[in-house]
């Protein structure tokens, strides 16, 4: 069983039997952070280089538990903290790093295609923890760990993702790897926030939640991302959260046993009312905790011989 | 051209438990402190087997274990590709306990000994012992095991294949050769 490719940069480029695998790896992962003792030697010996240019709380330390878990050493490098500030471009920090000789190196950069530009400079194995508003793999496959756990199956579930689609890594990873999957996704937004581009993805398109979620088995709940847009695209947050939050009263729309999922930091008040956030529909830490086990996952299936 | 030769069949398979589970119960002196640990996946099956075994002699049951330990195998890096990873599924303390490590087939050790090192991982068990149905020899570490279903002396170019009816519907034993 391998994967096809050194590096994982979308889930756009993985099949639907690699998917798999990573899930079924992952599923088989989550056993050891229960334990005592956790950590197994499998990785002793290997290196994990975080080089993130964007700030990250929980992208990076889980990748950092993942790979401590499997015994690896890490090294964090953060832009604010190193030679960047200097005016290092980005391709001199890579090669210098591969003159260390780490073995993968987990990057995020607000660049579309800055993991895929190194992966081809540089020899070591690349994942992609985020790049521009392209895409965030390990996230979908966190995602979809989450959906498949919760309700036994990815097949047929009713997806609606809610938010600012055409900004969110988030968004693209999750439709190219459910749409695969066999998920039934739609999508709502204010137009401003739609990729043009969207009705060829594969999904159902609503400009209003409350047709999106109707029915719905899982709602996902996207960021406004503060930090990645200009001030045009809505009036006011205010606005915004009168039309796209999550809150109890348009909650009823969905299923019985709908499941409320968000990729965190959450703006409480603004895509979700906190009582929907920390309520029993969410399942917004346990995304937390399959993250681990899916980059755990990653890390095992990636280092190795060649 | 294989050739294919049965060297235990489901009976002899049976005989060989029972003999196992009464050799366990008599070194370890009953069923106080004894918990069952199956090697993924034949192990696991010889495990519940044995555990019924003891239950009927006893009329205890005793508890098993799974584990997968594909994770602490010493020659996973050297090659891409990676072993399908199993569950380990140990939902009891080890601390304190005679642990029975169960195998289908015991051959260079290597399983045996990342099988240890997995177990210390969950705790400090008083012992651990080593059940297997097949010991063929061909020993590259310093292993061996308590309980023997039966001893095969087999050539490195034979495989010697443990099937189950859990998994290939019918109990037996085969060794196969690769002829010239």
């Amino acid at each position: 069983m391998k994967l096809a490719s050194k590096d994982i940069l979308g889930i756009k480029d993985l099949s639907v039997d690699e998917i798999n695998l990573i899930l079924d790896t992952a599923e088989s992962f989550i056993e050891i952070s229960t334990r005592k003792i956790k950590k197994v030697p499998t990785l002793r010996g290997k290196t994990l280089v975080t080089l993130f240019y964007e700030p990250s709380t929980r992208t990076r330390t889980s990748f950092e538990i993942a790979a401590k878990r499997l015994s690896a050493d890490t090294v964090s490098i953060s832009s604010t903290t190193s030679s960047v500030v200097k005016g290092e471009t980005l391709i001199d920090t890579a090669r210098n790093l591969e003159a260390m000789n780490p073995d993968i190196i987990a990057m995020r950069h607000s660049a579309a295609g800055a993991p895929h530009m190194l992966s081809r400079l540089i020899k070591q194995s690349i994942i992609n923890a985020g790049d521009g508003a392209h895409e965030h793999p390990t996230q979908a496959l966190l995602d979809m760990m989450t959906i498949k756990e919760k309700k036994g199956k990815i097949a047929g579930i009713k997806v609606a993702i809610i938010g600012d689609i055409a900004h969110s890594r988030v968004a693209r990873s999750n439709i190219y790897g459910l749409t695969k999957m066999g998920a039934d996704v739609t999508v709502a937004g204010p137009i401003t926030m739609m990729p043009r581009d969207i009705d060829k993805m594969g999904v159902k398109v609503h400009y209003h939640i409350k047709e999106a979620i109707k029915n719905a088995d899982i709602i996902m709940m996207l960021r406004i991302q503060l930090e990645r847009q200009g001030d045009s695209i809505f009036p006011s947050l205010r606005e915004y959260s009168n039309y796209y939050c999550l809150n109890a009263q348009n909650i009823k729309l969905a299923k019985d046993d709908v499941l409320v999922m968000h990729p965190g930091p959450i703006n409480r008040g603004v895509e979700i009312a906190p009582d929907i956030a920390d309520g029993s529909y969410s399942v917004i830490l346990d995304q937390v905790t399959n993250g681990v086990a899916v980059r755990m996952a990653l890390l095992y299936l990636l280092a190795g011989g060649k | 051209m294989k050739e294919r030769k049965v060297v235990l069949d489901a009976e002899g398979i049976d005989r060989s438990l029972t003999r196992i589970a009464y050799e366990i119960l008599e070194k370890n002196k009953g069923v106080k402190d004894l918990v069952l640990v199956g090697i993924r996946t034949g192990g696991v099956f010889l495990a519940e087997r044995l555990r019924q075994k003891i239950s009927m002699i006893e009329e205890v049951n005793v508890s098993v274990g799974i584990l997968d330990i594909t994770l602490y195998r010493d020659d996973l890096l050297t090659t891409n590709k990676k072993p399908m990873l199993g569950k380990t599924d140990i939902p009891f303390s080890l601390d304190n306990k005679k642990v029975v490590l169960v195998d289908d087939v015991l051959f260079t050790g290597r399983t045996i000994r990342a099988a240890m090192d997995a177990l210390i991982d969950f705790g400090r068990p008083t012992l651990i012992q080593l059940a297997a149905l097949i010991d063929r020899g061909h020993r590259e570490l310093p292993i061996r095991a308590d309980f023997v279903g039966k001893n095969l002396p087999s050539s490195l170019w034979e495989e010697v294949s443990v099937n189950l009816i859990e998994t290939d519907g019918k109990d037996e034993v085969v060794i196969i050769e690769e002829e010239e």
